[in-house]
């Protein structure tokens, strides 16, 4: 086994600001944007490619950060959970979303469900309950039986839509 | 979980992608789309030295029909392949299993090359491509070669590569207009590997079954084509006591591993049960 690999420059655009570091090749992105870039938002999980709590949108596309290296993003762009809020500071639609349908309780798989479904209404702006929980099948949430997550994305699509929101009859 | 270390390599072109494996050997693997051999690296059940990134080798991507073939560049996404209308409207099955794998992130990097040259029994496109017939694309450094989907598999994780060779291509032959087909998983949760799958790919004709393929996902070290279960619904209307024939067949050339998905007899049993199915669901699909 090689025992020391060199460290490689990467760069890259991290919620629209351009950012660089040393890295060794085998140093996973969810580290590099945690610890090199200080961007705590994103969390770890599972670290086995299963709970989406590490997801973030790497040039439209939403990846699980811990399953990719630092080095394979060199050149792309980033949107991570600090980068969704609206311009002016104010919370998105999927972030007042999932503030008001209690989208979260402990709030550890909030950053990924939020990055996930932010690309998810890009793709599909008005999903049905079936495919927004289709659509979040890879991020894993321990506290709220996903109900009120799937309310919350439903919505941020009504107010993206200018639709009005729908509470799903019980 | 941090992988070892290893140098990275990033070619970009074919050419250089196979020097690089040839000339560092053993300790060097592709990386596609990293979904399965990361996780491994992680585990340190993967210690390669070398990792060689196909991801800016030109024309390894796209889907694009070859006379009677559709052929679809490795490195083209599961998450591609549920875009690509060519697939919808030719390979249907194709579009139904890539649903059945895994989950969206994943499936935005995972690739059909990775899953079907990585060997491992649990990836759902292996059997599917026995199913259809198709053939794989390796380059190496003595030149181009075109290998059966039906002859690569050789164990776990044990194909028939050369060293130094890349998958750079899947050819599937086109399903003529009217065919049925599905695609039958059984799993523990949305994302996992199958506890038993099944291919079903045939054509119906006058109320009978005309042709019939049938592949198995890890039920055994290797995807499988059930061929005796496929020549025991021919000619038949489906009845109940063909169903059943086809399915002792299959579960006869079955031997899964007992693991957390069930014990051997329970995953043959059901293994049984996908096969019937998966011919029931494609029959009444078929025109
Ligand atoms: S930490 Fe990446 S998927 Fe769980
Ligand atoms: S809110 Fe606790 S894991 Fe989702």
């Amino acid at each position: 086994m090689a025992t020391q690999a060199k460290k490689t420059q990467v760069s890259m655009k991290v919620n629209g600001v351009e950012v660089d570091g040393l890295v060794e090749p085998r140093t996973l992105l969810v580290h590099f944007i945690r610890e090199n870039l200080q961007l705590t938002g994103t969390h770890i999980g599972c670290e086995t490619t299963h709970c989406g709590a590490c997801t973030v949108d790497i040039d439209g596309l939403s990846v699980k950060s811990c399953t990719m290296f630092a080095v394979q993003a060199d050149g792309s762009e980033i949107t991570t959970i600090e980068g969704i809020a609206n311009a002016d500071g104010t919370l998105s639609a999927l972030q007042e979303g999932f503030r008001q349908m209690h989208g979260l309780q402990c709030g550890f798989c909030t950053p990924g469900m939020i990055t996930r479904a932010h690309r998810l209404l890009q793709e599909n702006p008005d999903p049905t309950e079936e495919e927004i929980r289709f659509g979040i099948a890879g991020n894993l949430c321990r506290c709220t039986g996903y109900q009120n997550i799937v309310r919350a994305i439903q919505y941020a699509a009504a107010k993206i839509n200018g639709t009005e929101f729908q509470e799903a009859a019980e | 979980m941090i992988p070892g270390h290893f140098t990275y390599h990033r070619p970009a072109s074919m050419a250089d992608a196979i020097k690089l494996l040839s000339d560092l050997g053993e300790e060097a693997r592709p990386l596609a789309g990293g979904h399965s051999l990361i996780p491994m690296m992680k585990l340190r059940l993967a210690t390669p030295e070398h990792l060689i990134d196909l991801h800016a080798v030109e024309g390894l991507k796209g889907i694009r029909q070859e006379g009677d073939n559709i052929v679809i560049g490795a490195m083209t996404t599961q998450h591609e392949l549920l875009a690509s209308d060519v697939i919808a409207s030719s390979l249907p099955i194709l579009r139904e299993t890539a649903l059945l794998i895994a989950d969206p992130q994943v499936r935005y990097r995972g690739t059909i090359g990775g899953n079907v040259a990585n060997g491992d029994p649990g990836n759902d496109m292996p059997a599917l491509m026995m199913t259809l017939g198709a053939t794989y694309r390796l380059e190496g450094p003595d030149g181009v070669r075109e290998e059966a989907a039906g002859d690569f598999y050789q164990g776990a994780y044990f194909t028939s590569l050369e060293p130094g060779e890349i998958l750079t291509a899947v050819s599937v032959p086109a399903q003529p207009p009217g065919h049925g087909y599905a695609y039958e998983k059984l799993k523990r949760k949305i994302g996992d590997y199958a506890t038993a799958a099944a291919a079903v790919v045939l054509t119906m004709s006058g109320g009978k079954v005309a042709t019939c393929s049938i592949g198995l996902t890890n039920l055994s070290e290797t995807p499988l084509l059930a061929e005796d279960a496929a020549r025991a619904v021919i000619g038949t209307v489906l009845d109940d006591a063909s169903l059943k024939r086809a399915a002792e067949a299959a579960i006869t050339i079955m031997s899964p591993a007992g693991d957390g998905r069930g014990p051997v007899e329970y995953r043959k049993h059901v293994g049984g049960i996908m096969v019937e199915r998966a011919l029931k669901r494609a029959a009444a699909r078929a025109a």
